[in-house]
């Protein structure tokens, strides 16, 4: 294949190229030819067209995303915010946190094992590019119906990937959600969180700047995975010998990345780097023009240089190839025999491939040929920004006028039979299948996992110092009012953290919707933005990034609008966490919060195929309170647990199955107070001789509070309704080794 | 003055801090030992942490067992000198012949962590000294190759020879013959176990504090020598 150089290119400014297939627009490919006054070379139009992606330049949503900043609440425990490769926090004592999730959702449809495996692998390497030692990860997901083919392809395949890279990585799984929804057959959503922990001192940066330091590539050997849509470049030239289908989804090395976190440390430790960038989507592409565009804006790159395990690879595909376990490091050359030591006692491929330039442009050299010039701010961050339509579905005025019924139990049978019902429904069914194939216990600081209200985990053995964090979304709620679905998961997420013990500090999201070419998802997805910005700034909270994920539909049918959103707290003292399982008898149980006996989007309703016709309506103020009550309280308290799906009667049972301790309560209108999912509630237990203390807090907070029970004994009894442990325990554990094998 | 022990750090291996921590605990110092060097400096006993050293992609524990380490363990085994394999390191123990038998992919197939009743059958061995025979504790499981699998002859072998260790009670997680959960060799100095004592040692982070015993254990046979 002929080299197209910087030369050639402006020779032939006529010749015909494949921008198209490469999913670029006319329109976008006439600006790049512009921005360089020539036609690009095919290595620069495919780096343009990486970049320039949805799923990189982000374009449809920026518009939307940046009321984050705009109405950003200011946090002075925000070291790093929105832009860098994840934000970083501050939780005192000189440590700092980042912590971000992300979306693997095509992928893992395409190639679920491979798929879920590579978005555990890119989070953690986002997370080690701060500086941070990888300390826990959690994964949200969302299914097609339970009992469908292709869930039992995809689901196990997914958990499996998880778990097998997650676990051969070291690294804790502490949470996240399954639920099920027919919306996402064809679309699941497999989202990744994972944080990490550093000193203040060891943050770092994606730049590269400085005369003459040297560019490093280290890690995995680039080679022909990931390489999408570059392959149309490659088969328009290249002859019927050579490999040219290669697969779209990466496939991970755990034991590669194992290595290159160990390493990288160590490097980090050595203070070795000027700025780091992994190699995600995009691969060398984006990290060649992230890295330049963010330092002084010069680059030298010899191309030849990177390490291939397929040496047929041409220019074009090395630059875009998304190879995992890979990172782009800068270096100062006086500190690169020391770099390379490290990279050497590790076992891990380095190479220099470039160096820092004064100039202001991206060069990069094949041979000594020139293939781009460009200007790195270009192709990193001035890619197309959309302004797209929105409508307001027709479907949101039609369910608001609409009136659902229910069937509701009545006597004590019928109530039995429903809570039998609800707890063995794959959305509140026990997860253990799944939890249990993924290592909570490793690095030996897990001090909450799942099911609890939120992960926790230890930061510092000797001050106790421990961070929690929780992610929620309700997708349905966000299908009936999207604005007042984000409030309420980020009100969720922080009630869950103050639940665990812990205050809520900072949030993350990831915001997983249908096409943004449809105005209606376009609408969904704006009002989601504005709603989970407003609340942030109310609850007085920093966005420290975040993702989106568009295209997740089949057809014409878009997923639920699905927004994950994920909160970090701090707890002073791990040891003083609050675990949700009810620990002895004889306490008395209080629900703190009030109800409105509303079953829209809620688990019950669902169940008998209604999703309701309004979403709650998000009431901060008090979500506040309920969050100072909970921290103030927390010495009182010898349990809590959160109530959202599958309301009152799911939180009954998980927390009296949590140490097999039983419970009798009291209801009125006894249907409405089980299944109900009025959010802002929490179920406590505390000794009778912390009554006046937890009346004088619902006074101080203005919180009402009902004490609905007792702990003890081996039943749950509900008014005249009387289950046995073992009942609870049946229903609620057989439903996924039955789905599931 | 406190003993000595090893840490052995493979690429790949996870629990290693962890085992650290629980040899700190248990009032020794731990000390780092790296794959690539065969010097023990100076320690007086060794941990094979948990992990997937090498990535496991071979057999599980058959690349470490040729790292440099492993021929001074090897050999300072043979002399009596205390090696206690975790998970990993007790397949890494089999492959390099220390201990017999083979370790397989759990019956079910799926990786499993779960908080695993053992109950402990020979109290005789340089780590299990500090049990009561016939004990029961609950540690973490956590692996996806735990199964013991060995002929007929070597099971009778290392049941007359009270050489099964600790057995799995209540739950048969993987399928390991007689439910063998460890073993030791002849002369109880190497101990091979799948469960994670090292993740068994403060209440606020494991199940119990039961695992911390194989660690005192090992500290107070150090201390009558």
């Amino acid at each position: 294949m002929a080299l197209d150089t910087v030369t050639i290119a402006t020779q032939n400014p006529d010749t015909t190229q494949p921008f198209a297939e490469l999913g670029l627009k006319s329109d976008e490919y006439a600006r790049i030819k512009t921005i360089l006054g020539r036609r690009p070379t095919s290595s620069e139009l495919a780096m343009y067209s990486v970049m320039w992606s949805e799923h990189c330049s982000y374009k449809s949503s920026k518009v939307h995303l940046k009321q984050f900043g705009e109405k950003a609440f200011k946090s002075d425990a925000l070291l790093v915010g929105i832009g860098e490769n994840a934000g970083v926090v501050d939780i005192g004592q000189n440590y700092a946190i980042t912590f971000k999730i992300e979306s693997h959702n095509h992928p893992s449809f395409i190639e679920p094992y491979q798929g879920a495996a590579t978005g555990i692998g890119g989070i953690v390497r986002d997370i080690l590019t701060m500086g941070a030692r990888p300390i826990a990860v959690m994964d949200p997901l969302r299914f097609g119906l339970a009992d469908a083919p292709d869930t039992r392809r995809v689901l196990p395949g997914i958990v499996a990937g998880i778990g097998g890279y997650g676990n051969c990585l070291g690294l804790p799984n502490i949470g996240g959600e399954i639920v099920f929804d027919e919306t996402y057959a064809g679309n699941p959503l497999v989202n990744a969180l994972c944080v990490g922990v550093m000193k203040h001192e060891d943050i770092k940066l994606a730049t590269a700047h400085g005369t003459g330091n040297l560019v490093v590539l280290f890690g995995a050997k680039t080679g022909g995975d990931g390489i999408g849509g570059v392959s149309v470049l490659a088969s328009e030239t290249f002859n019927a010998a050579k490999p040219t289908k290669r697969p779209s989804v990466q496939v991970g090395d755990p034991f590669a990345e194992k290595v290159l976190i160990e390493c990288c440390l160590e490097i980090f430790k050595a203070d070795l780097v000027i700025g780091i960038q992994d190699l995600g989507g995009a691969g060398l592409s984006c990290a060649t023009s992230e890295l330049a565009s963010a330092g002084s804006g010069g680059m030298q790159i010899n191309l030849e240089k990177v390490p291939l395990r397929d040496p047929s690879l041409s220019p074009e595909e090395i630059l875009m190839s998304e190879s995992q376990e890979r990172m782009c490091a800068i270096v100062a050359p006086e500190k690169i025999k020391h770099f390379m030591a490290i990279c050497k006692k590790w076992d891990v491929t380095a190479t220099v491939i470039g160096e820092v330039t004064s100039g202001e442009r991206l060069h990069i050299t094949f041979n000594g040929e020139l293939i781009v010039d460009v200007p790195p701010r270009t192709v990193a961050h001035d890619g197309p920004v959309y302004n797209r339509p929105i409508k307001k579905p027709d479907y949101v005025d039609q369910l608001a006028k609409s009136t659902f019924e229910v069937p509701l139990p009545t006597d004590a049978d019928d109530v039995k039979a429903a809570i039998l019902k609800l707890i063995a429904s794959p959305n509140i069914a026990d997860k253990s299948w799944v939890t249990s194939q993924f290592d909570k216990y490793v690095q030996g600081n897990t001090v909450l996992a799942q099911p609890e209200d939120s992960g926790l985990i230890r930061i510092d053995e000797e001050t106790h110092l421990g961070v929690a964090v929780s992610t929620d979304a309700n997708a349905r709620w966000s299908y009936l009012d999207p604005y007042e679905g984000a409030k309420l998961a980020l009100a969720e997420s922080c009630r869950n953290i103050a639940t665990s013990g812990a205050k809520p500090l900072a949030v993350t999201n990831c915001l997983n919707f249908g096409s943004p070419e449809d105005p209606g998802v376009m609408w969904q997805f704006a009002e989601t933005v504005r709603g989970l910005a407003d609340a942030a700034l109310e609850l007085g909270l920093p966005i420290t990034g975040g993702n989106v994920s568009f295209y997740n539909q089949t057809g014409s049918v878009a997923i639920l609008p699905t927004p994950v959103i994920g909160v970090l707290g701090v707890i002073q003292d791990v040891r003083k966490r609050t675990p949700m399982g009810i620990p002895a008898a004889d306490l008395d149980l209080y629900v703190i919060g009030k109800y409105n006996g509303n079953l829209s989007g809620s688990e019950w309703a669902y169940l008998h195929g209604e999703i309701g016709n309004a979403s709650p309506v998000a009431d901060l103020n008090m979500e506040k309170r309920l969050v100072n009550f909970l921290l103030d309280g927390q010495p009182i308290f010898e349990s809590a647990h959160d109530v959202s799906n599958g309301g009152l009667a799911a939180t009954l049972v998980e927390s009296v199955l949590k140490n097999k301790i039983g419970a009798r309560v009291d209801l009125n209108d006894v249907a409405n107070a089980l299944f109900s999912e009025t959010p802002g509630r929490v179920l406590v237990a505390i000794k009778s001789s912390a009554t006046n203390e937890i009346v004088s807090l619902a006074g101080k907070y203005q919180i009402p509070i009902y004490k609905i029970g007792t702990t003890g004994g081996t039943d749950l009894e509900i008014n005249q309704a009387v289950i046995s442990i073992e009942e609870l325990s049946k229903a609620h554990t057989e439903t996924f080794p039955k789905l599931f094998g | 003055m406190s003993f000595r022990v090893g840490v052995v750090t493979f690429p790949g291996s996870l629990d290693d801090r962890d085992a650290a921590r629980a040899v700190e605990m248990a009032g020794g110092t731990a000390v780092p030992l790296f794959h690539a060097s065969d010097d023990l400096k100076e320690v007086q006993a060794v941990v094979l942490p948990g992990g997937f050293s090498y990535g496991d992609y071979l057999r599980c524990g058959a690349i470490a067992r040729f790292a440099p380490i492993m021929n001074s363990i090897v050999t300072a085994a043979s002399h009596g000198f205390p090696v206690l394999g975790i998970c990993n390191g007790f397949q890494v123990l089999c492959e390099s012949h220390l201990l017999p038998g083979a370790l397989t992919r759990n019956s079910n197939l799926h990786f499993l962590c779960r908080d695993q009743k053992l109950k402990i059958e020979n109290t005789n061995t340089v780590w299990t000294s500090g049990f009561k025979p016939g004990q029961e504790i609950v540690i973490p499981l956590k692996n996806g190759e735990g199964s013991f699998q060995c002929d007929d002859e070597t099971l009778k072998m290392l049941e007359s020879e009270g050489r099964v260790i600790a057995r799995y009670v209540d739950f048969d997680p993987n399928g390991s013959r007689n439910l063998i959960a460890g073993i030791s060799n002849e002369r109880g100095n190497v101990v091979g176990l799948m469960p994670h004592p090292e993740h068994a040692i403060e209440s606020l982070t494991g199940p119990s504090t039961d695992g911390l015993t194989f660690f005192t254990s090992a500290l107070q046979q150090l201390v009558g020598r």
